[in-house]
């Protein structure tokens, strides 16, 4: 246990834990929007897995991952509008429709990545970049400010999307069609244009997501995401539906992670452990799930397609 | 739409059904367009994927197998959604299930099939239950989102399926040879699903699920539970009201949907090839993401356990004939993966279209008869 | 029950007069990943295309679905292919079944050691301890600070026995080694996150195994630490990949086609090791290997051939 205490060892547990967080956070933080105006997207696994092959493929072709970053937000915007057509438009099974992007997205992802690319080749991370001053300061700085420029967008997301979302009348149009579409739609909100702008966001966060997990890791797979897009969708739940609890839940998942994975290098967990090491994320989600769900309420419109006049 | 005279109001309900095929249709279509961009031919692909699933006796048998976990899972979707409760853990609650019959037949001492056989059975529908139970019991007593809850039962049930498998129920010769594949041996023979139609292949899998379906169509219209889980479902305030104990019914929805799953699980180990249970280290390996399509079969068929039956056929066949399109002109296996996800997209996406067929349909059929269903149902609540 | 395996020892100078396929030959292969995954299908899938006689080769690829795979062999084999591979050790129980009923059809299964007392089954396998063994103790030899670390999937079968290997030989040259099994094939992030962890607690050379690894050797590459790679050539990844454990399995291919063509059509169990060249450790040209470390590997090479070192 005593090697866990070293300055090292600690300081990568944190910094790795922030780094795991970020592609939940961004993802989690889009599907937030859309659960607060009642639209619950499932298929974000789906559109994380092609907006991170966008973001590769073109990565491997430009060379630069800032247009990569930008690949991946282009596919989930589309992507956000074909989702946002099938659940408001037709007003599929939130539930069931967002399965159907997922395995879309898991086998065409898959499917272009065998076509195009073929062998698995490393590409271009984020450079890193050291904040001066604050980057200097000892641990601190080098848990929290020697991160790549992703990971700072993502967490100043966090206090822009706490704005928008609480501050500004499209917030609170948001907030309206998510709680009570009916009487929003009486006050002349448009419920259904609401509904496509929050899924659009978060169908571009997700594709952002997606991308900066590919770019981060350098490389694409088979399921790359390996279901964080779920995870993400669990974090909504745990944040209470708020930026500032998303944020938080993605922390906990990344550093409960991390944690776990340190141990088990240390030997602190032992291998005939590791099976139930690896299942405590999933039960911690659960027990936390608990909690949220006797203290906080879901947006009554949740899951509900909105229909006019009925 | 135009809807006048007695013939064409006949059609209409059947119309409903035909809209499914039509989103089907419309898979397909993209699937011909991305067949072409993979320098495959069609026309080749297509004829392969009706012969490999409907074609010959033994494309006959091959889906009805790939269909009987499909069937088991809609059904028990359709219980749950009844109660207006979306299972998403069928994954989790077909690998609990797998686990616990497996247990069984691994563990107790070799017996005829006519105590064994039941034993494995009802092992398989109590690991399910539990499976199901925890987040019913989680959504009713403490409103915890059942499709979270199911989620994160997946990742749970995995990796309890990678740790049983590797450590207490391994095979001993595949720890003497050292090989330490992950599966235990091959489990006794009382439990091996029985054999129908002098077939080498056709176990009694298909006839359980449709027996299922059957029980679960009595369970829903012609008992006062059914009753009480389908008026929760529709109105859970007003059921409240009615005094039925509306957290006791949702849990016990979800318990019993689980449960289904679960039967689909021991089904799949029994009626395996291998006649025992492997993990490849996902809970797709064990379950070929039944858990996932058998929610698209219980749309298919409309949210009714019988009309899930062919639903669930043509669904499997669907599957089937895709995995003997990909031998027949060589293309990714994900393609499959990809049409399988577009055929989900465009069901649900036509289901509202459906819904509203059949609801007309209800709505003449409620002004003709004065008795009626409660209104507001589904859709499929009506006879077949 | 103790299943009576015939290892048969391939000579040594394999390659001079390679066994060609029948004319009109088809294989049909049905495998759990993506046929160019730099990994494990793709290594069955080279020595498949590298047999003489111009035989057909069919593919059913990315079938992690036991299920799946149990529905495309047979497929296979009701299609009249004469020899299916089923590439996997998950795909056990369904060979056995599938094998009696299509008596005629030649399987082959791996990686196992297991032909169920059936005349048309080959089973073969990977020495992967073996390499792994040479490995360790080159990085062992490598090491600057003595510690080593191994991301592993899941404690099972063919990743167990290179994990083990590779521990073993990197312990005989007495460095320190830490072994992280994730819990999944699939999860790249948490293989990079391992490699993170070891990276924090002073490893300087790393090795894995199964398709989730490319997450580690990405730490590898921003970190400057030494791997090691297996199941197929990884040097391409990077000029930190010092070598490479490399299957042949044209080895045991050729085997069976030796057999058939002389009237033998299974029940035999083959390797691919280090003796018979089905096992190789490619050294990746842009690392500059001292030459006192090859030889070391060499050494290990040689004693494992010889049976003078045991990799356990």
């Amino acid at each position: 246990m005593s090697e866990f205490f070293t300055e090292a060892v600690l300081i990568a547990t944190i910094a790795s834990g922030i780094r795991f967080a970020v592609p939940l956070l961004l993802a989690g933080l889009g599907e937030a929007y859309g659960q607060r105006s009642g639209v619950l997207n499932l298929g974000v696994d789906g559109v994380m897995l092609l907006g991170a092959f966008g973001g590769y493929y073109t990565v491997l072709k430009v060379g630069n991952v800032w247009i990569g970053l930008l690949a991946g937000l282009g596919v989930g915007l589309i992507l956000g509008l074909i989702s946002a057509f099938i659940t408001v438009t037709l007003k599929a099974d939130q539930g069931i429709s967002g399965i159907g992007v997922f395995l879309f997205g898991l086998g065409m992802s898959d499917l272009l990545f065998q076509r195009l690319v073929g062998t698995p080749r490393f590409i271009d991370t984020f450079p890193r970049i050291e904040i001066p001053l604050l980057g200097d300061i000892p641990w601190i700085g080098e848990m929290l400010f020697r991160q790549n420029l992703v990971v700072y967008l993502a967490f100043l997301a966090i206090p822009v999307s706490m704005v928008v979302i609480n501050r500004t009348t499209f917030g609170m149009k948001i907030r309206a069609v998510g709680e009570n579409p009916e009487a929003a739609d009486s006050l002349g909100v448009s419920v259904a244009k609401v509904r496509y702008a929050t899924m659009l966001i978060g169908g571009t966060l997700a594709g952002v997501a997606g991308a900066a997990l590919a770019i981060d890791l350098g490389i694409f797979q088979q399921n790359i995401t390996n279901a964080q897009g779920f995870i993400a969708i669990a974090l909504v739940y745990f944040g209470a539906w708020r930026p500032l609890g998303v944020m938080l839940g993605a922390l906990l998942y990344g550093f409960v992670n991390s944690l776990v994975i340190q141990w088990k290098t240390l030997g602190i967990i032992t291998d005939s452990w590791s099976d139930f090491a690896a299942m405590a994320p999933a039960i911690i989600t659960i027990l936390a799930l608990v909690v949220v769900a006797t203290r906080f309420r879901a947006p009554s419109a949740l899951t509900k397609p909105f229909e006019r006049g009925e | 739409m135009t809807q006048a005279g007695g013939s064409l109001r006949v059609s209409s309900k059947y119309l409903a059904y035909l809209v499914p095929l039509g989103a089907v249709g419309f898979a397909l279509l993209v699937a011909t367009i991305m067949l072409l961009a993979l320098d495959a031919s069609p026309i080749e692909g297509f004829r392969a994927l009706f012969r490999g699933a409907f074609g010959s006796t033994d494309a006959l048998i091959e889906t009805s197998l790939k269909a009987t976990p499909l069937l088991f899972v809609g059904v028990g979707i359709t219980i749950a959604f009844r109660a207006n409760v979306i299972n998403i853990g069928g994954e989790g609650q077909m690998v609990a299930g797998g686990l616990l019959s497996t247990m069984a037949a691994l563990w107790l001492p070799d017996m005829s099939a006519f105590i064994m056989l039941p034993t494995v059975l009802i092992m398989g529908f109590v690991g399910g239950a539990i499976w199901g139970f925890i987040p019913g019991y989680l959504k009713a007593y403490f409103g915890v989102n059942e499709i979270l809850s199911t989620i994160m039962l997946n990742v749970v049930a995995v990796q309890l399926m990678n740790y049983l498998l590797r450590q207490p129920l391994i095979d001993p010769a595949e720890i003497e040879r050292g090989t330490r594949i992950p599966q235990t041996e091959r489990l006794q023979e009382g439990a091996d699903l029985p054999l129908m139609f002098g077939s080498d292949r056709l176990h009694i899998g298909p006839l359980l699920a449709v027996l299922a379906a059957i029980a679960a169509y009595i369970l829903l219209w012609r008992t006062p539970l059914g009753y009480r889980l389908r008026a929760v479902g529709q109105n859970p305030d007003a059921s409240r009201y009615a005094g039925i104990p509306v957290k006791r019914t949702i849990t016990l929805a979800l318990t019993l949907s689980g449960a289904l799953c679960g039967l689909a699980g021991a089904v799949l180990v029994f009626g395996s090839e291998g006649h025992r249970m492997v993990t490849d280290g996902s809970t797709a390996g064990f379950t070929g993401s039944a858990g996932f399509n058998g929610i698209v079969a219980a749309l298919f068929g409309g949210l009714h356990p019988i009309f899930t039956i062919p639903a669930s056929f043509l669904f499997g066949g669907l599957l089937v004939g895709g995995l003997s399109l990909q031998r027949a002109v060589q293309v990714p296996s994900a393609l499959i993966l990809a049409l399988n996800g577009l055929v989900v997209i465009f069901v649900v996406s036509t289901d509202r279209y459906r819904q509203r067929l059949r609801d007309q349909d209800a709505r003449r059929a409620a002004l003709q008869t004065v008795e009626s269903e409660p209104a507001g149902d589904r859709g499929g609540g009506d006879e077949p | 029950m103790a299943v009576f395996a015939v290892v048969a020892v391939i000579a040594a100078a394999c390659g001079s007069d390679s066994e060609s396929a029948p004319e009109g030959f088809r294989i049909g292969i049905v495998a759990p990943s993506a046929s160019n995954d730099l990994a494990f299908t793709q290594s069955i899938v080279d020595a498949a295309n590298a047999l003489a006689g111009d035989p057909e080769i069919l593919i059913t690829d990315g079938t992690f679905v036991v299920e799946d795979a149990a529905t495309a062999i047979r497929g296979y084999a009701a299609d009249g292919v004469d020899l299916v591979i089923a590439h996997g050790s998950q795909y056990g129980g369904s060979v056995e079944q599938i094998a009696q009923d299509f008596p005629d059809t030649i399987f082959a299964w791996g990686t196992a050691a297991d032909t169920f007392g059936l005349p048309n089954v080959y089973a073969y396998e990977a020495a992967s301890d073996e390499g792994g063994y040479v490995m360790g103790v080159m990085a062992a030899a490598l090491s600057e600070t003595g510690n080593i670390g191994i991301v592993g999937p899941i404690e099972v079968g063919d990743a167990k026995l290179y994990v083990d290997g590779f521990k073993a030989g990197a312990e005989s040259g007495g460095a320190n080694v830490s072994v992280v099994y994730t819990g999944s094939f699939s999860d790249v992030a948490l293989a990079k996150t391992s490699a993170e962890a070891f990276a924090s607690q002073n490893v300087d050379v790393m090795s894995g195994t199964a398709q989730m690894v490319v997450g580690a050797v990405g730490v590898a590459v921003t970190e400057d630490i030494l791997w090691f790679g297996t199941q197929s050539n990884q040097s391409e990844l990077g000029d930190i990949v010092v070598a490479s454990q490399v299957y042949k399995w044209e080895v045991v291919l050729e085997q069976i086609l030796a057999d058939i063509n002389d009237g033998v059509k299974g029940g035999r169990v083959y390797e691919v090791n280090l003796e018979n060249g089905g096992e190789v450790i490619e050294f990746n040209d842009d690392f500059d290997l001292p030459g006192d470390v090859k030889s070391l590997g060499e050494d290990a090479i040689d004693g494992i051939k010889d049976g003078s070192i045991s990799t356990s």
